[in-house]
């Protein structure tokens, strides 16, 4: 174990970047995610189909060659993703502001991909909430709107959760995919640079930055848990 | 008839069993048969499997890149073929394994290939886990600018934390370069392979890519007049044959090998037939690492 605590860190850096990316495309899925699960339910056709085309092609495209086109195709559109460059954001994420784009592309990738698997995720839960509910709204007056923001979502986030948790677990496992495609320093590139250039023993890091990873997967895993024994009671 | 096939069949294993006999006592007699490799040797091993496994690139312009004809193509392939023509292994009984800059250690370790040429970069920390023969070619790290950046002149260029500089992942341009750069997380991109980092110049999502002259070379020739090389080369990277740790007699029949085509001007001719082509600049013969 001396192999990690000699690389304390860089395995320490490491794991700051991969939070960062994980917490901004975390956000990001979630944000595509509920908007194509509502597009997915709306009454227009035309959403729908939208919805419906962007889960088929994201959730069945391998992640890598969504990387590939977010890291190679954005720019070949003339695109620096340079919308990301949040004022204020930058500031505390500061791989955010810089002029290479690639944490900004990974971002992108992240939570392209795992919107779909957010929106599949919502809608599971949606689909829990008994159709009386709906009905009952719209019997009294209520747009399709406030429909889902008073009576359908508060109750379908519930029952979400939990598989809205392993979305999230798995992508933060797939953040590592992130270092073949131009973001330095993350994770488990930064540690499997040390055992490859370094020439530092392979087995004692690997083990470094698998526990990295479970200190971010774990504790999300206990809370949902926790989150789940609440809504048990509230029922 | 059936019988007749048999007894054809019979023969021919017969006649096989003597051939092989015979060979063995060859090799056993010592410098008057085929083989006058020393017994057990792994000279004598290659030369009685009349085989060869090769560890190369294929994705480098000049020195290994498969084409379209299937095989690999470029100085790191000539040099192989001098080695296994050394070995009386023919040609087309060699057999080609890529070998990306993170796996050349490796393969070797496990025994996959007998030899690795992959624009190798002799250092230390290498030599702790396997063996070097040569160098055969000394190489330099230089930098790949587009034809019209004058504002890159050298490594120096970096210093001020503004340019954007490519290389690849676990290789050796990519250390040296930290030393040059301002910032590293808003400087450097690495991908796995150098083709990534010349579309990433392209786009202009950096300004540059780094790594050997010869490399970058080759792609100076291949994207025509699209990129220029800036400035002198700022290392000297000795280019080796890799082979597996401990087998001195085998780095000794390498190291002849590539001396004797020093002096007979095979070498200078795979030189002028691949590689040399990219890169005008005269051809100095590098001085065999004995130790």
């Amino acid at each position: 174990m001396g192999a990690v605590i000699d690389n304390f860190d860089v395995l320490a850096g490491g794991f700051w970047l991969t939070l960062q990316l994980v917490f901004l495309a975390a956000i990001g899925a979630l944000v595509i995610g509920t908007v194509i699960a509502v597009f997915r339910i709306s009454p227009v056709p035309p959403l729908r189909a939208v919805g419906t085309a962007y889960v088929t092609v994201f959730r069945n495209v391998p992640l890598t060659i969504v990387f590939f086109f977010s890291a190679f195709g954005l720019p070949a559109l003339g695109s620096n993703a340079s919308f990301l460059r949040i004022p204020g954001l930058d500031q505390i994420f500061t791989r955010l502001g810089i002029d290479l784009p690639y944490f900004r592309f990974a971002i992108i990738a992240l939570s392209l991909y795992t919107g779909a698997f957010v929106c599949e995720a919502l809608r599971s839960g949606i689909n829990a909430v008994p159709a009386g509910q709906a009905e009952a709204a719209r019997a009294i007056g209520l747009t399709f709107t406030q429909n889902l923001r008073f009576v359908v979502l508060p109750q379908a986030w519930k029952a979400a959760i939990v598989p809205l948790g392993s979305v999230i677990i798995a992508m933060i496992k797939n953040s590592a995919l992130a270092g073949f495609f131009g973001v330095v320093g993350d994770l488990s590139n930064s540690g499997y640079e040390r055992i490859t250039v370094g020439g530092e023993p392979a087995i004692p890091l690997m083990i470094g930055i698998s526990v990295g990873f479970l200190i971010m997967t774990v504790p999300l895993g206990v809370l949902l848990d926790r989150i789940e024994k609440r809504r048990a009671v509230a029922r | 008839m059936r019988k007749t096939r048999i007894v054809a069949a019979l023969g021919a294993i017969t006649l096989a069993l003597t051939l092989t006999a015979c060979g063995g006592d060859d090799s056993d007699g010592g410098g008057s048969g085929t083989s006058n490799f020393a017994a057990g040797s792994t000279m004598e091993k290659l030369n009685k499997a009349k085989k060869i496994r090769v560890g190369t690139k294929f994705d480098q312009p000049g020195f290994g890149l498969k084409g379209l004809s299937g095989k690999p193509e470029g100085f790191d392939v000539e040099i192989a073929k001098l080695v296994a023509k050394a070995l009386d292994v023919p040609e087309d009984k060699i057999e080609y394994t890529e070998t990306p800059s993170t796996v050349r250690e490796q393969v070797l370790q496990q025994d996959k290939v007998d030899i690795v040429v992959a624009t190798y970069t002799i250092n230390d920390k290498r030599k702790a886990v396997i063996d070097f023969a040569g160098p055969y070619y000394i190489a330099g790290q230089s930098i790949l600018v587009k034809a019209d950046d004058a504002s890159i002149t050298g490594p120096d260029s970096f210093k001020d934390g503004t340019k954007k500089v490519c290389s690849v992942t676990n290789s050796t341009p990519a250390t040296n370069i930290e030393k040059y750069l301002g910032d590293k997380t808003k400087q450097l991109v690495l991908f796995d392979i150098y083709q990534k980092c010349v579309d990433a110049l392209k786009g202009g999502q950096v300004d540059a890519v780094t790594t050997d002259n010869v490399i970058l070379s080759g792609f100076v020739a291949t994207n025509e007049g699209a990129f220029k090389l800036a400035g002198k080369t700022f290392t000297e990277e000795p280019y080796g044959i890799g082979l597996k740790k401990g087998d001195t007699a085998f780095k000794t029949f390498i190291n002849d090998t590539l001396e004797k085509a020093f002096q007979d001007g095979a070498y200078k001719k795979a030189w002028d037939d691949t590689a040399g082509k990219n890169d005008t600049s005269e051809l100095k013969i590098p001085t065999i690492d004995r130790s």
